[in-house]
């Protein structure tokens, strides 16, 4: 009773906590970051250096009015913003923290779950935060913010289909759909599959760009200024719920490249014994460390690099970054069977 | 009995949903619940033990086929009931119709495939044996006994989408 | 009929999209309405006069000294410049002499104000593409240009700092050798700009063949100054009418060849480089003497007009006064700035192109709306 319901609940809670909180702070993150590539401070009044800012911006996000445009569907209008939000935080029932630890004289896996579709899960309920933008774009009942979303949309659906091409290219690589599963091909082979698979890590993480809407993949953010983007008419805590998917939504990203790529919970060089001190450094620790890596990677890219336009960023997807992806399946399976 | 109650609560959800979806005026509600159904409908091969089907259900059907419906639906922005001029119990008689073959064809199936055991038998016993595992089973069985099917469906798909593409193209 | 056949209407798909007066991308209170077939922007109504103060009729009833306050509002980026093609027109009227070490003071001043003008250029540009980060690298430097103006007049950006006849002021100590040592920063920091855009493929897929405009039709529609040194005519007033010290200095003049928006850039980048040359040569080059000429209490130019030019960081800026003699105001003041004359090309740069091109062509033609509105 206690390890079908108690056990994974507060895993869940935990895992939910910690999430929300670390989506809060990426805001603060991002912020700080871009402010010193940029020459500057960032935040610092709310809290020693800022630390409180994003304790702040929830207050006031919480505090706004709560508008809902006169003619706009009201259910639609509040399950958008929840249709984004809600993918991108159960994805993380199956990104694998680390292997079995103890805990309080348990024997505890560091992951909610182990199923064995694991990363097609993960592809799948990513999909489904398509839902959101459309349906924010349509709720405004205006056209621009609708024509705008379904912007947003086709980009998201098209990158979809060259990052799921690479994660084929990845389960041909390891053998097995699980994500703890592929962890352990690491840790067999003694290799992070980003040196096994470097093409695809690039796809990977274009193409995870272009799913979160980060920059250089951001135009229709952009475009607001100018024809209305599909959050116009939210506002207060639903319009901070979107952003916060964004943020969500990257981390997922950067989970999963971690998990896929770069080891997951593993030490540098897992299968080399002279470096066996480093694993007095918890697995969840290097996990945690390698993601924020990815995560200041983003950052790093949206200071720096201009924006491509919407028709750039589509040929970019359709064109260069979806026949590279099956060309890799095509090799990877190839090299799979001759070795 | 813990699946009994999973199963019919499920099945509550499906068929409740089902009928939302061909009731409501609003086109695009219509749309969001057709959704939910497929989300329950996935629950229910998980049920199955099928995950595999579960997941792409949830992957092609939800975050591919009704992504495609709702754009057209917001698109043509169809609001409201069908136009005052139609004549309801026409509109009547072709449901009936309609739905009273399909019910036909379900109830020849069902009939049939009850009258012919066996060849169910064979594929859920090949499936908890030495193959692990439920992708690789459902991989086997597409590349193996359903090799033809597969590939004059994935010919189909193409030439769909070259299809839609010479359509919408303004200038080649 | 016929003028309608020439831009056939597709109702469904052709709509009207105003980037209004107040926009963050338009630099200031320009309006523009688009019509758009689809994507494309088929045709465009540019709507100015936002920021017009009728600074040209003020003139009337001001006095020669106290129009120069109200050049330096005119092309606010660009203040010192303004001034200077002001005073140069007064003293070609006066046919004043101005010594040599006012020429060459004014000349180091045009020059910073050039590269004052673009960086700020440069980081509203590559903001409105996406690159933010120049943007503040931008802005930086041009903090340390400001210091130095602040350092000679005491003002940031509106600075006064021409009177008919020379400078108002003597540099103050220490100075020049404040501006060599800009200069060396300056020479590193273009190198950072270029390493961040130049090679820059989302950069090169954003500017190149965007907006191009052969020679001919930019002299045709009056463009001038780095719009137009892109396009591959080679006409820069310090070059080919040298004012204040600039027959004396030895720089060279960028031109572009395919005049897309990635060859003004280009032009501009390499406008840097050339400003630090020049100012480095004023300062070392700087004569002793007086600062200001030999100029009568009272400035009453005789009756007549004149036509001076010369080059502001936007292009060709010209005024034209007409002085009647007996006043100590101007009949007539009249001026030709470069910016308006740039906004006239716009139309034609943006047809066919996307909406998202339409800012990045903003941006390339380089406008002050003061200066075109006065």
């Amino acid at each position: 009773m206690v390890d079908i319901f108690v056990i994974p609940l507060l895993k869940i809670v935990i895992l939910l906590n910690a999430i929300l909180v670390s989506v809060s702070y990426m805001t603060l993150l991002e912020r700080k970051v871009i402010a010193w590539v940029q020459s500057r401070l960032g935040p610092m009044r709310v809290g020693p250096r800022g630390v409180l800012q994003p304790i702040a911006d929830a207050l006031k996000l919480m505090i706004k009015e709560d508008i809902t445009p006169a003619k706009a569907d009201k259910w639609v209008f509040t399950l958008a913003p929840m249709m984004v939000l809600v993918p991108a935080l159960i994805v993380f029932a199956v990104i694998p923290f680390g292997p079995e630890v103890n805990l309080f004289g348990r024997l505890e896996p560091l992951y909610i779950t182990d199923i064995n579709v694991g990363l097609l899960y993960i592809v799948s309920v990513a999909s489904l935060g398509v839902y959101g933008i459309i349906l924010g774009g349509w709720a405004s009942n205006s056209k621009y913010p609708l024509l705008a979303s379904l912007r947003a949309s086709a980009q998201l659906i098209s990158y979809e289909v060259a990052v799921t091409m690479t994660l084929v290219s990845m389960i041909v690589t390891a053998g097995t759909l699980s994500m703890v599963g592929i962890v352990e091909a690491q840790r067999e082979s003694g290799l992070w599959f980003l040196f096994v698979q470097p093409v695809a890590f690039v796809l990977f993480f274009i193409g995870g760009l272009a799913e979160t809407n980060r920059a250089p993949f951001d135009m229709p953010e952009a475009e607001q200024e100018l024809t209305g983007g599909f959050h116009t008419e939210y506002s207060g805590m639903r319009f901070a719920l979107f952003f916060l998917a964004e943020y969500a939504n990257m981390i997922v990203i950067s989970s999963v490249a971690t998990t896929l790529f770069m080891g997951g919970w593993l030490r540098p060089f897992p299968a080399v014994e002279a470096l066996g001190f480093l694993d007095l450094i918890p697995s969840w620790i290097w996990f945690i460390s390698k993601t924020f890596a990815f995560l200041y990677v983003f950052l790093w890219i949206r200071a720096t690099l201009p924006r491509y336009r919407y028709d750039q960023l589509m040929r970019l997807g359709w064109k260069v970054l979806i026949p590279i992806a099956i060309g890799n399946v095509v090799v990877s399976g190839v090299v799979k069977v001759l070795l | 009995m813990g699946e009994a109650i999973a199963f019919y609560g499920l099945s509550a959800f499906i068929l409740g949903f089902a009928i939302l979806v061909v009731t409501t005026r609003n086109t695009v509600h219509s749309v969001l619940f057709l959704v939910a159904n497929f989300m329950f409908v996935a629950m229910l091969y998980v049920l199955l033990s099928a995950e595999f089907l579960a997941v792409i259900q949830v992957l092609v059907y939800t975050g591919g086929i009704v992504v495609l419906y709702l754009f057209v639906v917001m698109l043509v922005n169809l609001k409201g009931s069908p136009e005052a001029h139609e004549d309801p119990r026409r509109l009547a008689r072709t449901g009936l119709l309609l739905s009273g073959a399909v019910l036909a064809e379900f109830a020849a199936i069902i009939v049939y495939s009850a009258a012919r055991p066996s060849s169910g038998a064979t594929v859920s016993d090949a499936g908890l044996s030495d193959v692990g595992g439920n992708v690789e089973q459902v991989g086997w069985m597409l590349y193996t006994n359903y090799l033809i099917p597969f590939e004059v469906a994935s010919i189909l798909l193409l030439v769909a989408m070259v299809g839609a593409i010479v359509l919408a193209k303004r200038e080649l | 009929m016929t003028v309608e056949a020439q831009r056939p209407m597709f109702d469904t798909n052709e709509m009207v999209l105003n980037m209004g007066p107040q926009h963050p991308s338009t630099h200031g209170v320009l309006r523009i309405v688009l019509h758009l077939d689809g994507e494309r922007v088929a045709d465009s109504d540019i709507v100015i006069g936002y920021l017009h103060r009728g600074i040209e009729k003020l003139s009337e009833n001001r006095d020669w000294t106290q129009i120069i306050l109200l050049t330096d509002r005119m092309d606010y980026v660009a203040a010192a410049s303004t001034n200077l093609g002001y005073c140069e027109t007064v003293e070609k009227l006066m046919s004043i002499e101005v010594p040599r070490r006012a020429r060459y003071v004014r000349t180091v001043l045009n020059e910073l104000q050039r590269i004052a003008s673009h960086c700020l250029w440069l980081g509203t540009h590559a903001m409105d593409i996406g690159a933010m980060t120049v943007f503040l690298y931008a802005f930086r430097e041009r903090e340390l240009i400001l210091d130095l103006f602040e350092e000679y007049c005491g003002a940031r950006l509106t600075y006064n700092s021409q009177r008919i006849g020379g400078l108002p002021l003597d540099i103050p100590p220490g100075w020049d050798r404040k501006v060599l040592e800009f200069c060396d920063i300056m020479d590193s920091k273009v190198g950072e700009y270029e390493t961040l855009l130049t090679h820059n493929r989302i950069w090169l897929e954003r500017t190149r063949d965007i907006g191009i405009i052969s020679g001919s039709e930019a002299v045709a529609l009056g463009m001038c100054g780095p719009a137009l040194r892109g396009s591959g005519v080679p006409r820069d007033v310090r070059k080919d009418e040298p004012y204040a010290a600039y027959d004396e200095m030895d720089f060279d003049v960028p031109i572009g060849d395919r005049g897309d928006t990635y060859d003004r850039y280009l032009v501009r980048l390499e406008e840097f480089r050339q400003s630090t040359r020049i100012i480095r040569q004023g300062i070392e080059g700087l004569p002793e003497g007086p600062f200001i000429g030999k100029v009568p209490r009272l400035i009453k130019p005789p009756a007549g007009e004149t036509y001076h030019a010369i080059e502001s960081p936007k292009g060709e800026i010209g005024f034209f006064i007409v002085s009647d003699g007996r006043s100590t105001n101007p009949y007539r003041f009249r001026v030709r700035s470069p910016s308006f004359c740039n906004l006239q090309a716009l139309p034609r740069l943006i047809r066919g192109h996307l909406v998202a091109d339409v800012v990045a062509l903003i941006g390339s033609i380089d406008i002050v709306l003061g200066e075109v509105d006065r």
